[in-house]
């Protein structure tokens, strides 16, 4: 533990770590020093002078280095100036006076200014409510003017620093928080300040415009209504808005939400989600989320909801009642016996994916689940598990990330990795290509994509490397599937296991295995025990199908294809997609958004998430769907309370044991201080009062014997001539049925796009952005050409989810 | 007397390195890397009582002694941005004299243990950077720079970089800022520059003057240096003499030289025989020191005795103001640079050289009532103490001391 440093604040005794700034020492013992330019998770730069205090610190006798005494106790000398709390370090006998007449005066100089220009629109402003400059004018300022109206200083007031952030100039104060989170949270250095003096202003020198995928955050820490996003901007008054936890639904890092939500004539009087803030949890997003998360939610409101049920009938789905849909679906269930298939995504809570592996059970079916990505029984066994934490990680833990762009895939782990490995955390990245993330790592690792499984097995034995990594204290791996399939990332998966399990570094926190999903709750859905099967084609011909939040008819043609042969198709989702239009029987399920449940993150984190808006029309929860199903063929499964259906889990599925629904819903003190009262402290993240979460156990962590199975790995690709090798990646916003619904995102969204190393584009003859046709596998389509020096020559890369269906490594013709 | 830092006066073609040579250039820098140890100089230094002469008078070899060494490399940064208005004495050096500066340079990174020096000078010197790259170039080629130097092992790399017209460049830690090729904008202090400083490596930074001192203090020896002067403020200094003088210039003198003798002995008196109503003796960022008695203008010029008059001998660019100049126009002036050259940072100095700026203006044009000169003073208090750097002091100087020294003249021109 650091060593504890006692000092007096406004007369009150505070023990707080060496180290500590005052004004953080303050805000731990209760006191509020009033600061804009300070952030907790920021470097201190003392610029905006607001948190002025005297301090005195004690005489210390030159020769002896003791306190000099007098009447009793240490002298003590003040400073004629006054001094910035956040830039000062406590100091042991250190006397601080936050509130006496010179400190007060001084703050109340600095509102005074800060106000002689700003343009005190409030009644307009976004901020107006939940604004630090407002709450901090009324404890602090001098209450009236003495700066002439007209001579304020006028700026642009409708700056779009890209086409999501909004920039207000007249608003800013300059306190440079937007840009210091970007440059030193995000790593994204694309805002900075242009002009000097009064006319200072926030400028973004990227292309796009503020081009990174956390700039939503600068408009939760900005201390005034200068940054706002398109999303939100003049959408509510703050004071309008219902708080409801949640947890976001788009990747496996499982931020921590708040739904601010409000029923408003606009929306024909219904409640609506008006924006998604963070909600604090150090242990797994801290105060952040990324842009995707936070814009990404359309989906859950628009036009395309389903929100009744349908039976197919003369070809043409009809609506139907529930009882009617669910005994067809029960009866053609029962009837298909073995030949039952059941598909579900890491879309659905682990009650949902419960009740659906136990139907497949009781049913005698098969449960896959809708992944691109295998090894997933891995991570159950040597996955991370109680007390992992990235922002408890640094010198003495090493973080290998291999066949994964975390920025693309896992924005927040991306940050709190980058930050680990400023704390000194040895970070190996190794990938085909270049990424992010490869900035801040301690080594690099290359290899050619095919080349995944041999690059970890080796990694041990690779000289300084292989040394740093078996001399960590902690190890954990996290693996994705850049460039690959599912046998390939099982492959993979088993590679990293067992580089895992051989050196120890399984079953303590902060050691094991990290999958980097697709979605929100493929580990729930591998706890529950869901395979992934490579061949869905064949796995579907004839079958009956019960797919539940996917939607494998517009990702590919060839399931498409496969589901047109099958017996019966049963297709439960929140909103019409491709597949619910060749369904026989739709069920429409609610969105996040509407219910409650638990999601299990990449980190084996079991989070609850909570209502927020009213049911859309008639959709049932997933996991009552199922039952209700269920209850049509003799099979009782829990079908009214997710709680009761958690408990049913927690005592069934071993890595759950001991949990329990309202264990999920404690929470703990956390620092920093956020929340609503503390406004121009943390910003306006909202402060954790619905859960922290709690991890999984794994099977290494719970003592069990673990042995890991060798994947064989695919056989490699060879690309003919006038071909090349081409690759699946992953990119944040794609064109997945739950993020294209929301059309702010479309600019960053773009088109399909192959991507080539600009001798590939030479040797093949086309140009950026040329379009040019891709054809593989008997997948023929369109896609713009990208170019980047960042791959090898002869590759192509295929982003998911974009119009071309790519699954696994395959040899392609661009032409 | 001969000069020591102006000896271009005296000696004709010292610019060149073999003139320079002659005249005893480089045997300083040559006895200290091959006869003494690095602290041995600071030593030197420190006890010839050299001040620093960029402004703030900070003792030169204390400053070099807080080199911290356990954190390498070090560096150290010639400050030739000269930009305080009315000062224009490093110029001279530097275009004149620049092998003594050089040598200055030379010695005091050897001193603390430094590989690479950078001089920063603002932008519009750009001829006078490319004149110093050519003299950085013979000294390579005469072996007096690059590496094992005089056969040791000590190396050495000057480089030059040039500012992009900002006032505040000149404040140390924003030009250490400006070097790595961010914006010109100062760091909060402490840390200071020679624990935290270019980089973030510990680094000197001083005034080109001050190093220019250094060669003959160490060729003559601590003693000589202290003869000269006054015992708070030993040597010569360079006063740059301008405003309403006949004789405006640089004049080298040793410190404790009275206004008196530079306005009428060397300056030729004040143009039309008019009065002296004011001096500012540190430029632009200068208090204004009332001259109603006669008396003052035979304060000598050093630290010590020009604080008796309430103000501070800063950088010695003496600005004389006589009787013609109302003081209203003179702080609209200094207000105007500051609010230009205010670099943002901070709140106080950003939102009050703006406020400030409007008073003056008014006040300047007849616009204003008395109650705005009171909220004037006010302003200027309410901003003193609570800048991020000194730029935001400096701006309030002239105001305040302005308003309460010559009072009558704001009286004159603000609306019943
Ligand atoms: C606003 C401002 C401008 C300054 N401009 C200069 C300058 O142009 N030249 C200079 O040598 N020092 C200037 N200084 C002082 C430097 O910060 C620093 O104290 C000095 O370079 C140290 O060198 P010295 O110890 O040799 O004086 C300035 C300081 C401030 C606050
Ligand atoms: S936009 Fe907001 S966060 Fe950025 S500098 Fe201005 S006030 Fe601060
Ligand atoms: S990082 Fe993942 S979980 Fe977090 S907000 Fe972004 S998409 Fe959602
Ligand atoms: S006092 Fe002025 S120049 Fe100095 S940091 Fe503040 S705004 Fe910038
Ligand atoms: S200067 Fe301390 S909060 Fe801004």
């Amino acid at each position: 533990m650091a060593k504890q440093v006692t000092l007096t604040i406004d007369g009150k005794q505070v023990t707080v770590p060496e180290g500590t700034l005052v004004a953080d020492a303050a805000k731990m013992a209760g006191i509020d020093i009033p600061v804009f330019c300070h952030h907790p998770k920021l470097e201190p730069v003392g610029m905006c002078r607001m948190c002025l205090v005297e301090i005195g610190r004690p005489v210390r006798d030159r020769a002896t280095g003791q306190f000099v005494m007098e009447n009793g106790a240490p002298k003590i000398q003040f400073m004629p100036k006054l001094e910035t709390a956040c830039t000062n370090k406590v100091e042991e006998g250190m006397v601080v006076l936050t509130r006496s007449q010179k400190a007060v005066e001084g703050q109340k100089g600095t509102i005074e200014f800060l106000l002689t220009s700003h343009p005190l629109d409030c009644p307009i402003c976004d901020k107006g409510g939940e604004c630090p400059l407002q709450n901090l004018t009324v404890a602090y300022g001098p209450g009236k003017s003495r700066f002439l109206y007209d001579e304020k200083m006028h700026l642009d007031k409708q700056v779009p620093l890209g086409e999501l952030i909004w920039l207000d100039r007249e608003r800013c104060i300059q306190c440079a928080r937007c840009i210091r989170f970007q440059n030193e949270i995000a790593g994204d250095p694309v805002i900075g300040f242009d002009e000097r003096g009064r006319a200072t202003q926030i400028v973004s020198f990227s292309d796009p415009g503020f081009d990174s995928v956390f700039s939503g955050n600068t408009t939760d820490i900005c201390p005034v209504g200068a940054l706002t996003t398109s999303d939100f901007r003049f959408g509510a008054r703050p004071w309008e808005l219902q708080a409801h936890a949640s947890i976001c639904t788009q990747c496996p890092v499982g931020c921590n939400t708040t739904l601010n939500t409000r029923r408003e004539a606009k929306s024909g009087g219904r409640i609506v989600v008006k924006r998604v803030m963070p909600r604090q949890n150090e242990d797994v997003n801290e105060i952040w989320i990324c842009d995707k998360g936070r814009f990404a939610y359309h989906y859950t409101e628009g036009k395309q909801r389903l929100t009744r049920p349908m039976i197919r009938k003369d070809g043409k789905l009809t609506r139907a009642s529930w009882d009617a849909a669910t005994k067809l679906a029960a009866e053609n269930f029962q009837k298909a016996k073995k030949n039952f298939v059941i598909l579900a995504s890491g879309r659905l809570s682990n009650e949902d994916l419960f009740n659906l592996k136990s139907l497949a059970e009781h049913a005698d079916g098969k449960a896959y689940i809708y992944s691109h990505m295998g090894g997933g029984e891995l991570t159950s066994l040597v996955g991370v598990g109680e007390g992992t934490n990235f922002g408890s990680m640094g010198a003495g833990t090493t973080i290998v990330v291999v066949a994964s762009d975390l920025y693309e895939e896992a924005p927040v782990w991306y940050l709190r990795i980058k930050q680990a490995a400023a704390r000194g955390a040895n970070l190996i990245v190794m990938n085909a290509r270049e990424t992010k993330l490869d900035r801040y790592a301690s080594f690099t690792v290359r290899y050619a994509y095919g080349d995944e499984v041999k690059a970890v097995s080796d990694l041990a034995k690779k000289g300084k490397i292989g040394d740093t990594f078996l001399k960590s204290e902690n190890a954990v791996i996290l693996y994705g599937s850049d460039g690959l399939g599912v046998s390939g990332s099982a492959a993979l998966a088993s590679a990293c296991a067992k580089l895992l399990h051989d050196n120890g570094f399984t079953g303590r926190p902060n050691n094991g295995l990290i999958g980097v999903w697709g979605r929100a709750n493929d580990q729930g859905a591998w706890e529950m025990g869901f395979e992934v099967e490579e061949d869905l084609a064949k796995a579907f011909k004839g079958k009956t199908v019960y797919i539940a939040g996917a939607d494998p008819v517009a990702d590919d043609p060839k399931l498409a294809k496969a589901l047109e042969g099958a017996e019966f198709v049963a297709v439960q989702d929140v909103m019409t997609t491709a597949t619910t239009e060749i369904a026989d029987v739709v069920l429409p399920a609610q969105a996040f958004t509407e219910r409650e449940g638990t999601l299990t993150s990449g980190e084996r984190r079991v989070q609850r998430f909570y209502p927020a808006v009213p049911v859309t029309g008639e959709a049932k929860a997933d996991f009552a769907i199922t039952s209700q199903i269920a209850r049509h063929m003799g099979i009782v499964l829990e079908g009214t309370s997710v709680s009761a259906v958690f408990d049913i889990l927690a005592a069934s599925v071993k890595s759950f044991e001991g949990l329990t629904y309202a264990r999920l819903a404690e929470v703990r003190p956390q620092w920093p201080i956020v929340g609503r009262s503390d406004l121009y402290y943390g910003g306006t993240t909202y402060e954790n009062t619905q859960g922290m979460g709690a991890q999984l156990s794994a099977a290494a962590g719970r003592g069990e014997k673990v042995s890991i199975p060798k994947v064989e790995k695919e056989a490699l690709v060879r690309p003919k001539e006038k071909e090349l090798l081409a690759v699946p990646v992953t990119k944040l916003y794609d064109r997945g049925t739950t993020i294209l619904p929301s059309e702010l995102l479309h600019e960053r969204i773009g088109e399909a796009k192959v991507i080539l190393h600009p001798e590939t584009a030479k040797s093949l003859g086309v140009e950026e952005d040329q379009k040019v046709s891709v054809s593989f596998n008997g997948v023929n389509g369109e896609a713009a050409v990208k170019l980047t020096d960042t791959i090898s020559v002869g590759v192509a890369l295929i982003p998911r989810s974009m119009g071309l269906a790519i699954r696994e490594p395959v040899a392609v013709k661009v032409k | 007397m001969a000069h020591i830092l102006l000896r271009h006066r005296d000696i004709p073609d010292i610019h060149k390195l073999e003139v320079y040579k002659k005249n005893g250039g480089f045997a300083a820098f040559q006895n200290a890397v091959t006869r003494m140890k690095p602290n041995e100089v600071t030593e030197v230094v420190k006890n010839s009582g050299l001040r620093g002469r960029g402004g703030a008078g900070f003792p030169t070899g204390m400053k070099w002694s807080f080199i911290d060494n356990k954190n390498w490399p070090h560096y150290v940064v010639a400050n030739a941005d000269e930009s305080e208005p009315g000062t224009f004495k490093d110029r001279e050096i530097m275009e004149s004299n620049p092998f003594q500066f050089l040598e200055g340079v030379a010695i005091a990174s050897y001193a603390v243990g430094a590989n690479a020096a950078y001089v920063y000078l603002r932008g519009e010197f750009w001829q006078i950077a490319a004149f110093l790259d050519e003299k950085i170039a013979e000294m390579e080629a005469a072996g007096y720079l690059g590496k094992n130097l005089f056969g040791t092992d000590y190396s050495l790399k000057i480089y030059t970089h040039l500012g992009a017209g900002a006032y505040i460049c000149g404040e140390e830690t924003a030009m250490l800022e400006s070097i790595e090729g961010k914006r010109g904008q100062p760091r909060v202090r402490p840390p200071f520059p020679p624990s935290y400083g270019l980089y973030g490596k510990p680094t000197i930074v001083n005034n080109v003057e001050t190093l220019t001192n250094v060669p003959l203090i160490l060729a003559n020896g601590a003693e000589w240096y202290k003869s000269m002067g006054t015992a708070d403020s030993a040597g010569v200094k360079i006063f740059s003499l301008s405003g309403r003088v006949r004789k405006p210039g640089n004049y080298e003198l040793p410190f404790g030289t009275t206004f008196r003798e530079l306005i009428y002995t060397y300056g030729g008196g004040v143009q039309d025989s008019r009065k002296v109503k004011a001096i500012m003796p540190a430029g632009a960022s200068s208090s204004l020191i009332l001259v109603d008695d006669e008396k003052v203008l035979d304060t000598p010029m050093d630290y010590a005795s020009v604080r008796t008059l309430g103000a501070d001998l800063g950088s010695a660019s003496v600005i004389v103001i006589d009787d013609t100049v109302s003081m209203d126009w003179l702080i609209n002036k200094t207000v105007h640079f500051f609010r230009h050259e205010s670099c943002g940072k901070c709140t106080p100095c950003r939102e009050g050289t703006y406020w400030m700026s409007h008073l003056t203006e008014r006040i300047h044009e007849g616009r204003a009532t008395r109650a705005d000169v009171d909220l004037l003073l006010n302003v200027a208090k309410q901003m003193q103490g609570k800048c991020l750097c000194a730029l935001g002091e400096f701006s309030t100087m002239a105001v305040v001391t302005g308003i309460e020294r010559f009072r009558q003249d704001f009286d004159k021109v603000v609306k019943a």
